[in-house]
């Protein structure tokens, strides 16, 4: 148990120094979704309403880290293939899981300094101060977030390894990402057709949740639900993960050369 | 005439080799579903803010989308250069710096026009927003000097990359700071002053203004002066980048920098 953990505490922390000292996967990942969350709050700001910019920064607040899972995560495993590590990756006696989900655990780390930046950010260049009702339950809908997203993180690399230009496949699901999870569009505004689209991400929960969190609202419910999408994902992504890892191995397209 | 030809046969020749998004599992999700998803994304924005109507956001984020391989292509002729160990071969060769670079800038302005024309389809196909027939003509024309102005500002921020390790940060930062100066989701009278004054200084801007215009039903004649000032600005651009280019590949000689990757 000790060695698991150990083996999990490592490559989370080599994952996280290797993330946020990137120009593309650390600082590129935060200040990209700050300039949208800046667009977006100069829209809402026009007509001046307290509530809409409520809403807006809000959202804003957890949209960055959509954005540090969803792009990189992708493109997890291609990355490693560029690097020549994806054969010693996959060979190592240590299950694909517990390389990869330290992996996406550290791109939700970075996605929690993208939450803190765009905060401030609000608050210092838009003179927008959040209203949270519990600060603790705020914390909670976040890290939840950030958790559920990253075993999703887990089951898009695992999806998109034989997908050799997997990070336009994650840039691609940037902007629908953020229309989906409702971070800076009430959901009721999307047609219907999208509403089950929606369901199945975990952060379009957890985002529910944080804005529970933020009026007084009780967030359990969302969490629950977060919670509960996120391990659906970890899962399928197990079970995925080995069959498609498996069968590349089986008929030697690792390397997609 | 082997300068025509370096500008023609060479600029399409660097742009296939050097710009690797090209391929239908990059051009698909890059050029199709970005840029619709962009549009949608402010879209709704809009009417969840309830500032301006749907046709506001199709025009401005439909032409603002022209800057991804306006940019992003520039920079990756240049940049993919060093990644491919053959700056070096290009650089020493006695082919003529302007048709050498300006080549590669005709067909990315061709790829900006048309990623923008397939944005502003789609984008009226999806939320149902209509031109006036007789705006499309001079509508045409305003997108190409959009792609051309900010063609001018690749090949700046490709200079750049002579230098700068990460291109890819490097364009994209510049096409962020199109997104919030250049009036693409907030007219320029409804920001801060300070943002108006560095817009109007900036490519798209115009062109976003003018496209705007027609769309409203206004004639080709008003928007002159507009394109006129887009053009210029394009032209300013390109003029600095032809300079920085030469700047920086004599600096790099001659501190020995024009490989380091």
């Amino acid at each position: 148990m000790w060695k698991v953990l150990h083996q999990i505490a490592v490559c989370y922390w080599l994952q996280v120094k290797v993330t946020s000292t990137s120009w593309f996967d650390g600082v590129l990942a935060v200040f990209y979704p700050l300039m949208f969350a800046t667009a977006t709050l100069l829209v809402y700001r026009v007509r001046g309403d307290a509530d809409g910019m409520q809403f807006a920064g809000l959202g804003a607040v957890v949209m960055g880290m959509w954005t540090c899972q969803g792009v990189v995560a992708a493109s997890a495993l291609a990355r490693e293939r560029w690097s020549g590590t994806l054969e010693l990756l996959v060979a190592a006696p240590t299950g694909m899981p517990r390389i990869l989900v330290p992996t996406t655990l550290a791109f939700s780390t970075v996605g929690l300094y993208c939450v803190v930046v765009t905060f401030l950010w609000e608050r210092w260049v838009f003179d927008l101060p959040l209203h949270i009702t519990s600060w603790p339950l705020f914390v909670l809908g976040v890290v939840v977030a950030a958790l559920t997203l990253s075993l999703f993180g887990y089951f898009l690399a695992v999806t998109c390894v034989r997908y050799r230009t997997a990070w336009a496949i994650g840039a691609a699901m940037e902007m629908p990402g953020w229309l989906l999870c409702g971070f800076v569009v009430p959901l009721a505004l999307l047609p219907t057709w999208l509403h089950p689209l929606s369901w199945v991400i975990p952060t379009t929960w957890a985002m529910e949740a944080v804005r529970d969190a933020a009026n007084g609202s009780s967030p359990w419910g969302h969490l629950g639900l977060a919670l509960l999408v996120g391990a659906g994902y970890a899962v399928i992504g197990g079970y995925l993960g080995r069959q498609l890892v498996d069968s590349a191995r089986r008929h030697a397209t690792l390397a997609l050369t | 005439m082997t300068s025509v030809r370096i500008f023609f046969k060479g600029g399409l020749t660097s742009y296939r080799a050097m710009f690797g998004w090209l391929h239908p599992g990059v051009a698909i999700p890059v050029f199709l579903i970005e840029p619709v998803a962009q549009i949608l994304l402010f879209a709704f924005i809009g009417r969840s803010a309830g500032v301006a109507d749907d046709r506001f956001y199709v025009i401005g984020n439909a032409l603002q989308f022209a800057s991804i391989p306006c940019l992003f292509a520039m920079a990756f002729t240049i940049d993919g250069e060093r990644e491919a160990h053959t700056l070096s071969v290009v650089l020493v060769s006695p082919a003529r710096r302007l048709p050498l670079f300006l080549g590669r800038a005709l067909p990315v302005i061709a790829n900006g026009w048309v990623v923008t024309l397939v944005g502003l389809v789609a984008g009226m196909l999806l939320l149902r927003v209509t031109i006036p027939g007789s705006a499309w003509l001079p509508m045409l024309l305003v997108v190409l000097v959009s792609s051309a102005s900010c063609t001018g500002l690749g090949l700046a921020t490709g200079a750049v990359a002579l230098r700068v390790r990460d291109s890819a940060v490097l364009a994209n930062v510049v096409y962020c700071g199109l997104l919030i100066f250049s009036g693409v989701n907030v007219a320029l009278d409804q920001v801060p002053g300070w943002m108006a004054d560095v817009g109007r200084w900036l490519p798209l801007t115009h062109a976003i203004e003018a496209a705007r215009r027609l769309a409203d039903g206004q004639g080709a004649g008003s928007i002159g002066g507009l394109l006129v000032r887009e053009l210029g600005l394009g032209a300013a651009y390109t003029v600095l980048g032809l300079l920085m280019l030469r700047w920086l590949e004599t600096s790099s000689r001659r501190w020995a920098t024009l490989d380091r990757v």
